[in-house]
């Protein structure tokens, strides 16, 4: 259930949340004959970060894969991959095999975890035509090399875009597209402060699907949504709530149900989460002179956010939930992980322990994208909400 | 050409009929395991490594004494104790459906060391590679519990299919110029842990030692193309991909394999085969269930069934089975960086685009049937599977057999199950029919020569 809104900006604002809906539930990606204009192709890129700008510059429309939601029913993929992968997994190979995903140009993943490392072999089996491959960003960002590899990463990976498109990606418009995205995630660092100054003018689960229709259309197109959408947020005149102040943790892959986000705005105001991270992965912007794609190397190193899949010497996985939970004044934590997720398990379990330590509240919740009943999750975190309203009182 | 047997193996002045790989490799697992006891009260280093991109060849310069925690979690399960530590790890709250290695390991910390073969020492150190992403968030857990500094290596694996890196080719160098880099610093930490300055000899002398064991590691593996295959890679090949990673680089490693490949070689040259009729050669892909492991052998073996080649024997040895992978020792350092590079990006295929690996063993070892063993819990080796499978089965006309269970998690062995599918499998084999033994040995030895 989505915020009520003040009259005069209600129609606009449901409009624009309405198409961004429309895009969080399809799991196509444009042929040639529907692309933008401007691109000549579509880059698919699993979680958790990507450098889209590269794809951008070179025509390659970026679009985030996903999994496949709770409307999809696996056909395929369950002779393919084993019920006990998460379902990310199964159903991105499921939307592979189904052809949903066969106009893709080409499809990239990451060695965030085992399981994400193996859809590109599963890619290359399958659709042999399509340009599958792991862009191996590094899990030790601590070492002095580690922007000069990166950066050649960066090359191979644009090298082989521009086989692909059959043109030279030139800095010129590598500077582009960074600037291009500099501003989109000025405008999500800009909605995620008005969630932590004025939760109640706009929910979690509203920013989710602001922030989501990014992941599959040009980011000129989404930055104009997000001015769009920003403004008619600050303009609202929403009374402010009694619910407890929350952060949201274990959404940085397998993406929650939409009706779990909404169920915990019932509840809580979400402060702070890290739901698709990797599109706000550099908290400040990437230079925008220079050689491009050392701005983007040296920033993947230098001004990045953190997830449970990457390692870091400098951010421990305590000590960033404890910031993000200090500088968006939270009360509680929900610690949720996507079912199989190894990573986010793991994690779950040592904020937990972290958090029992600090004295700090947090609630529990696991979670498959494809799940449809949420009624118990409710009644947790109701549950959860009232225990924290009573303590704060 | 990376299981051809190398000419000029080193002289040996050991009779090969007193070598006995088993009781020799027991015996050397036991002395490690003492030898790790003895560590705190030596007032010696010890560093926490895994099988696969480990950098034991700048640790040994150093004389860290080293603990493979995944070792330590296989030999729970081998000595029937890892339901305990198991259980231990899930009632701190461990999900049931991680790996099951971190677990016992949990449960290990849990039971404040004490393992049933002796005391672990606590690590000064810490190395994880990117090469099982697990290895990461288990090096995180260390950090966490026990303070102990970790440095994770960041090796590249292959990139897509086709991916085609030779020694200094472009992108070969670039990967090589990461791994030294780290190297580096890596060097740099363990100066200052342990107080000691590099000596760039001492590594040069561990990798001597290391290219001679590869040397003779790879001529065992590739021994076992003949037919009749001297021994089974997922029962005696565990032995000796144990001694393979906890005695790399020490002298004792460079014996025993010395000494393994000569008794190999007496066998193949008596004729002399793991079982005492081959009928079937086989290759294992994925990793052991150490809780049951004898038992599943046993289950094939009883049909002639004999396991060939596995690629546990490559990935969980780092990649370190093909005969190029040499460290010149003029260049230890720089030439430690180009090897680990190519290991990795070898062991790393093997799973991560296994359809390639497996075409080329399948010929090399002239297999009959592969078996995939799956494990719930080490999406390493899993989560692929299905999918290597079906596209080997619709390729080439070579029958498989999927089975499921865990490394050495009790409750997912199913005896019955497994028997009634291994069962159906040999019926199967059998009415294919297979060839005679005569040519068998032709097969093999062509093979070999073609790769
Ligand atoms: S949900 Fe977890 S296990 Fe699945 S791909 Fe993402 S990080 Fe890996």
């Amino acid at each position: 259930m989505l915020t009520r809104l003040a009259p005069e900006n209600e129609a606009e604002l449901t409009d624009l949340l309405e198409r961004c809906h429309a895009a969080a539930r399809d799991n196509s990606v444009p042929g040639k004959d529907s692309l933008p204009e401007g691109f000549s192709g579509t880059i698919g890129h699993f979680p958790v970060y990507f450098p889209e700008e590269i794809a951008h510059a070179g025509g390659l429309l970026p679009v985030n894969i996903l999994g496949g939601g709770n409307k999809l029913e696996l056909k395929h993929a369950d002779a393919r991959m084993g019920s006990f992968v998460c379902s990310i997994c199964r159903s991105t190979t499921e939307l592979g095999l189904n052809g949903t995903l066969q106009d893709l140009t080409g499809f990239v993943t990451h060695p965030i975890c085992d399981a994400a490392k193996h859809l590109a072999g599963i890619w290359s089996r399958n659709l042999p035509e399509q340009l599958a491959q792991i862009l191996y960003l590094p899990q030790n960002v601590n070492s002095r090399g580690a922007t000069r590899y990166i950066a050649a990463e960066y090359q191979r990976l644009r090298a082989d875009l521009e086989r692909k498109v059959g043109h030279v990606i030139s800095d010129e418009a590598l500077r582009r597209s960074i600037r291009i995205y500099n501003e989109n995630r000025r405008l999500l660092r800009e909605l995620y402060a008005i969630r932590r100054d004025e939760p109640w003018k706009v929910s979690c689960a509203e920013s989710y699907l602001l922030m989501r229709a990014g992941t599959r259309m040009p980011r000129e197109e989404h930055n104009a949504i997000l001015d769009q959408a920003i403004d008619l947020i600050r303009h609202r005149s929403l009374p402010a709530q009694d619910k407890p102040r929350v952060v949201f943790l274990g959404g940085f892959c397998e993406q929650p149900p939409l009706e779990m986000l909404e169920t915990i705005d019932d509840a809580c105001f979400v402060v702070d989460d890290d739901l698709l991270v990797g599109l706000r992965w550099f908290t400040q912007d990437v230079p925008e002179s220079g050689d491009p794609v050392w701005a983007l190397a040296e920033s993947f190193v230098e001004r990045s956010a953190a997830s449970p899949v990457q390692h870091d010497e400098r951010k421990t996985k305590e000590g960033y939930l404890m910031e993000m939970m200090r500088s968006s004044k939270a009360d509680a934590a929900i610690l949720t992980a996507a079912k199989f997720c190894e990573p986010g398990l793991d994690e779950q379990l040592a904020w937990s322990k972290h958090l029992d330590q600090a004295g700090i509240q947090y609630l529990v919740l696991e979670f498959e994208e494809k799940m449809t009943s949420f009624e118990q999750m409710a009644m947790q975190v109701e549950t959860f909400a009232e225990s924290l309203l009573f303590a704060l009182a | 050409m990376t299981t051809e047997i190398l000419e000029a193996a080193p002289a040996g002045t050991v009779a090969a009929a007193d070598f006995d790989p088993r009781v020799e490799g027991q015996r050397l697992i036991k002395d490690w395991y003492a030898g790790l006891a003895e560590a705190p009260r030596r007032g010696q280093h010890v560093a926490n490594v895994f099988v696969m991109g480990n950098a034991v060849e700048i640790l040994r310069a150093f004389d860290f004494q080293l603990v493979f925690p995944e070792i330590n979690s296989l030999q729970t399960g081998v000595r029937k104790a890892s339901g305990e530590y198991i259980r231990l790890s899930e009632d701190y709250g461990m999900s049931p459906d991680v790996c099951s290695y971190v677990k016992a390991d949990v449960g290990l910390m849990l039971k404040e060391n004490e393992h049933p073969v002796g005391r672990i020492p606590k690590a000064h150190l810490a190395i994880a590679s990117n090469m099982c992403s697990t290895f990461i968030k288990w090096a995180e857990i260390w950090e966490r519990w026990l303070k102990v500094p970790t440095f994770v290596l960041d090796l590249p694996g292959q990139r897509a299919t086709n991916w085609r890196v030779r020694p200094g080719d472009a992108q070969h160098a670039a990967d090589s110029r990461w791994v030294e880099a780290q190297f580096r610093d890596l060097i740099e930490k363990c100066e200052k842990i342990t107080g000691k300055r590099f000596d760039i000899d001492r590594l040069a002398e561990v990798e001597e030692r290391v290219n001679q064991m590869v040397f003779h590691w790879n001529n065992v593996m590739a021994l076992n193309r003949m037919c009749p295959a001297p021994y089974n890679a997922m029962l005696d090949g565990l032995t000796y991909i144990g001694i393979m990673n906890v005695y790399r680089g020490a002298p004792e490693g460079v014996e025993f394999m010395r000494r393994l490949e000569r008794q190999l070689k007496a066998k193949v040259a008596r004729g002399e085969g793991r079982v005492a009729e081959e009928r079937f050669r086989l290759l294992f892909s994925g990793t052991p269930c150490y809780v049951s492991m004898r038992r599943l052998v046993e289950l094939f073996e009883t049909w002639g069934g004999v396991f060939a080649y596995s690629d546990y024997l490559t990935f969980a040895a780092g990649g370190m089975d093909a005969g190029e992978l040499v460290y010149d020792t003029s260049r230890p350092l720089e030439s430690l960086a180009e090897i680990t590079a190519l290991a990795a990006q070898r062991g790393l295929s093997n799973q991560f685009f296994a359809h390639e690996r497996l075409e080329q063993q399948i010929r090399d070892y002239a297999v009959d049937g592969i078996v995939f063993h799956g494990i719930k819990s080490c999406r390493f080796v899993s989560s692929g599977m299905a999918d290597t499978r079906d596209y080997l089965n619709k390729r080439l006309a070579v029958p498989s057999l999927y089975i499921e269970s865990d490394l050495i998690d009790p409750r997912y062995w199913s005896d019955a199950q497994i028997k009634n599918r291994v069962d159906a499998f040999f019926e199967a084999l059998n009415q294919r029919g297979v060839p005679p033994p005569g040519d068998r040995k032709t097969i093999a030895a062509e093979a070999g020569r073609a790769a």
